[in-house]
């Protein structure tokens, strides 16, 4: 990839009078990175992006853009372009004026910007549709023409606020493909602030995954996914089931958990958290839906958990199974759909195993809300 | 049954709603085309474009409606300028402050004019003094002082109409512009604007309007420069002609035309807009066919016939010459006052006959009791004296001869017997 510009934040906090959006945020984005804030909202991840772009000063700390600090510096004169949730298209300006807004501000002449914006237009698979206004076109469009107008101001970082939000699932899932192409075609730095995990994680080079103003992970998607720091960052990217207990014997990477429900389980201890847990400590356990397979009837040990069925359900691809779990909260299991025969277990007990490498203990924490 | 007297009633009630709005100005246009010397429909005497011609002979009305427009103009530049500023504070100000700034940016409004008026007068008299200049400087000018004063109001007026537009803009668009490279100033220039500007326009009007035909204010600042009410006013108290109505009917003309012209320029924007929807890509690169101006657009078509029926009218008005009808209708009248002259000479040769009769038959014993003139009022309550002033003004056939007590001032409009020649 080419050498992008990156971003890096130094200890940034920004408070709002007596709150604290943004807490001691230390973060580096390497140019030409795709990086995503992940979190839910009012986390401070927008906060964050406007910091960046220039619309917020931070209370404390740096926001460096190529190394170089920006304090002081407003928006129109950072090398960053902003897309807006709700795009910000302006309405009474067609898709060619649009998107050559930042030609016509340097006083490119008209003939000039009608090129750049056919060649823009052609990039985003809109050709010939610059007479049109923003309101004539479709909400995917929409989302194009945004792109394609900040990508003509020629920025050195792209900052997204999750323009994919308003748009309908099928649209969405195809707009991911459609922006990490971009991006990887323009090859500068992009930024993506999102709440929604999909999207994070088919795009992402990096993703911070945000609480309340706190960042607790940064990492690739894989690792976020399978190695999780904190209880928030396991419980809020994918479908986990957590089990509560206390640590009760440390084996190297693997700790021995006292459950409160499912007896004594073995499981890997998170990277980040290996050497930091000891006896005694208040632990969660976390095992993925798909981690799960049943086992024979009457099989026991630290790996097994037994529960009863409460109900079930047939996805397509995979059979989920809801048990019985701790607090209110069920287990889910999910077994891949390979055309197998499939019993209905609803009311009895079953015995479910799991691998310990594909289950992970990280100090007892928040979870995401549901 | 039920269902359908409702509907009656609603239309009954609208009828009489629009025949409350609109009839006094239907009748006093009407008014306008009646050679009667006071404006009024019935008796209808002639047709005539008189007082149009009489309106535009009056160097007075001209010289007002001059300043109207003038005054107009300025407090047009002046209020939508501060309440485009006002709106943009509202928005801008920390929000525990707004309902108070609201408050006090709206007060204008409440304020009678009257108030207003003397408080410009008087504060603007005080710096003018406290300038050391005298009272022909710039600051004690009629024009000055008037646009000033009204825009303390029509400001607020202005500042509500663009709120309610500014509350639809989306902040976000300055934001993107500010991103997208350009300065604060390119940012308000080229969105923030472009988007108000129907309600700037509308803003535009409003203040025009309210500075048109306000009085109240006006009656203490105009100094040297009387605007076109209160010439109008001052005209009154001397005598309504005709002449008035003449105006109000070009008024009343104007803003009916401009308000179908508005509707028809909506319609077709929004025919386009709905062209310009179904419009295939390679029709809008250039050769879109937009619908014609007047398909499926009757507010056009009605803007086409008023402009049609006005020209004819003026055309008409050029050509004829009511003096014919006029001469006729005196000619008439006259032989009405004549009959009635006629007839009071034959009631009062009876009563003399009476009287005669009656005199005679008690005798010469009883001397007449000639009409003793010793009562402070004269002798205006004796009973002779009615009967001849009755007979007096019926010699005074019509308008273009008025009484001589002609001291009211209205003209001879309240004297009972300009009333009785209507009979």
């Amino acid at each position: 990839m080419s050498a992008g510009v990156g971003v890096d934040l130094e200890k940034l906090w920004i408070r709002f009078g007596d709150f604290v959006a943004v807490r001691d945020a230390n973060v580096n984005i390497n140019g030409g990175d795709f990086f995503s804030f992940l979190g839910p909202s009012g986390c401070g991840k927008t906060t964050i992006l406007r910091a960046v772009s220039g619309f917020l000063e931070p209370s404390e700390g740096k926001v460096l853009i190529g190394g170089n600090d920006m304090r002081g510096i407003g928006p129109n004169k950072r090398p960053t372009a902003l897309i807006f949730q709700n795009l910000a298209l302006f309405p009474l300006m067609k898709v060619w004026e649009n998107i050559t807004f930042s030609m016509e501000i340097k006083g490119a002449s008209a003939a000039e910007r009608r090129k750049r914006a056919d060649e823009l237009l052609d990039m985003i698979a809109l050709p010939g549709q610059g007479d049109k206004l923003p309101s004539e076109l479709s909400g995917g469009q929409r989302q194009r023409v945004a792109i394609a107008r900040a990508l003509c101001a020629e920025p050195d970082v792209l900052l997204l606020d999750e323009p994919l939000s308003a748009l309908d699932l099928k649209l969405r899932q195809h707009m991911r493909t459609e922006l990490r192409e971009i991006q990887q075609r323009v090859g500068i730095t992009f930024i993506y602030i999102t709440h929604d995990q999909g999207e994070a994680l088919t795009m992402s080079d990096n993703i911070a995954v945000m609480r309340a103003g706190v960042i607790d992970q940064i990492a690739d998607g894989k690792t976020i996914y399978n190695d999780p720091n904190t209880a928030f960052a396991a419980s809020f990217v994918g479908e986990n089931n957590v089990f509560r207990g206390k640590v009760k014997q440390v084996m190297g990477n693997e700790a021995l958990i006292a459950t409160n429900r499912s007896g004594d389980l073995v499981a890997r201890i998170s990277t980040a958290n290996q050497g930091k847990m000891k006896e005694g400590d208040d632990a969660m356990m976390f095992v993925r839906p798909e981690a799960f397979a049943i086992a024979p009837d009457g099989a026991s040990g630290d790996h097994f958990v037994t529960a009863r069925v409460n109900h079930e359900e047939f996805e397509g691809n995979v059979f989920n199974i809801f048990t019985e779990g701790e607090g209110g909260k069920e287990i889910k299991v999910s077994i891949p759909n390979h055309g197998q025969s499939f019993e209905d277990h609803t009311g009895q007990n079953i015995t479910l195993e799991y691998e310990t490498h594909n289950a992970v203990v990280v100090p007892a924490g928040e979870l995401a809300a549901e | 049954m039920n269902n359908s007297f409702l509907r009656i009633s609603i239309w009954v009630y609208l009828a009489i709603f629009f025949l409350y709005l609109l009839g006094p100005l239907v009748i006093m246009s009407i008014t306008a085309f009646n050679s009667s010397g006071f404006p009024r429909m019935s008796p209808w005497e002639c047709l005539t474009f008189q007082w149009f011609g009489e309106l535009f002979q009056d160097q007075r009305i001209l010289n007002g409606i001059k300043n109207s427009l003038i005054i107009g103009l300025g407090t047009v530049v002046l209020s939508v300028a501060m309440g485009l500023a006002g709106a943009l504070m509202l928005t801008q100000i920390w929000p525990k402050l707004r309902a108070t700034y609201y408050t006090i940016i709206i007060a204008p409004i409440l304020i009678p004019g009257v108030v207003l008026g003397i408080s410009t007068l008087v504060f603007w008299d005080r710096i003018n003094r406290m300038l050391g200049l005298g009272a022909d400087s710039f600051l004690s000018n009629g024009i000055f002082l008037t646009v000033i004063g009204q825009s303390t109001f029509i400001a607020s007026y202005c500042m509500l109409v663009l709120v309610a537009r500014l509350q639809r803009y989306d902040i976000a668009l300055t934001e993107a512009a500010l991103d997208l490279g350009a300065s604060h100033a390119q940012a308000f220039r080229k969105i923030l604007l472009p988007f108000m500007r129907p309600a700037i326009a509308s803003a535009a009007v409003l203040a025009f309007l309210a500075s048109f035909e306000n009085y109240n204010t006006t009656t203490f600042t105009f100094g040297e420069y009387p605007t076109l009410t209160i010439e109008l006013a001052q005209k009154v108290r001397y005598g309504i002609t005709p002449a008035i109505s003449a105006l109000a009917f070009i008024i009343v003309a104007l803003t009916v035309f401009f308000a179908l012209l508005n509707e028809a320029k909506l319609k077709r924007q929004k025919l386009v807009a709905a062209a310009r929807k179904n419009a295939t890509v390679e029709e809008l690169a250039g050769k879109i066919k937009l619908p014609s101006f007047f398909a499926g657009n009757a507010a056009a078509v009605l803007v086409v016939v008023f402009a049609i029926a006005t020209i004819t009218v003026v055309g008409t008005a050029t050509a004829y010459d009511p003096g014919q009808c006029i001469a006729d209708v005196r000619e008439q009248k006259q032989l009405e006052a004549e009959q009635r002259i006629q007839q009071l000479r034959e009631q009062r040769e009876e009563r003399r006959k009476q009287r005669e009769a009656e005199e005679a038959e008690q005798g010469g014993a009883q001397s007449t009791p000639k009409p003793s003139n010793n009562s402070g009022f004269g002798n205006v309550f004796a009973p002779n004296s009615l009967g001849g002033d009755e007979s007096e003004s019926d010699d005074g056939s019509s308008e273009a001869d008025p009484a001589p007590s002609n001291n009211s001032g209205f003209g001879n409009v309240f004297d009972p017997n300009s009333l009785q020649n209507d009979d």
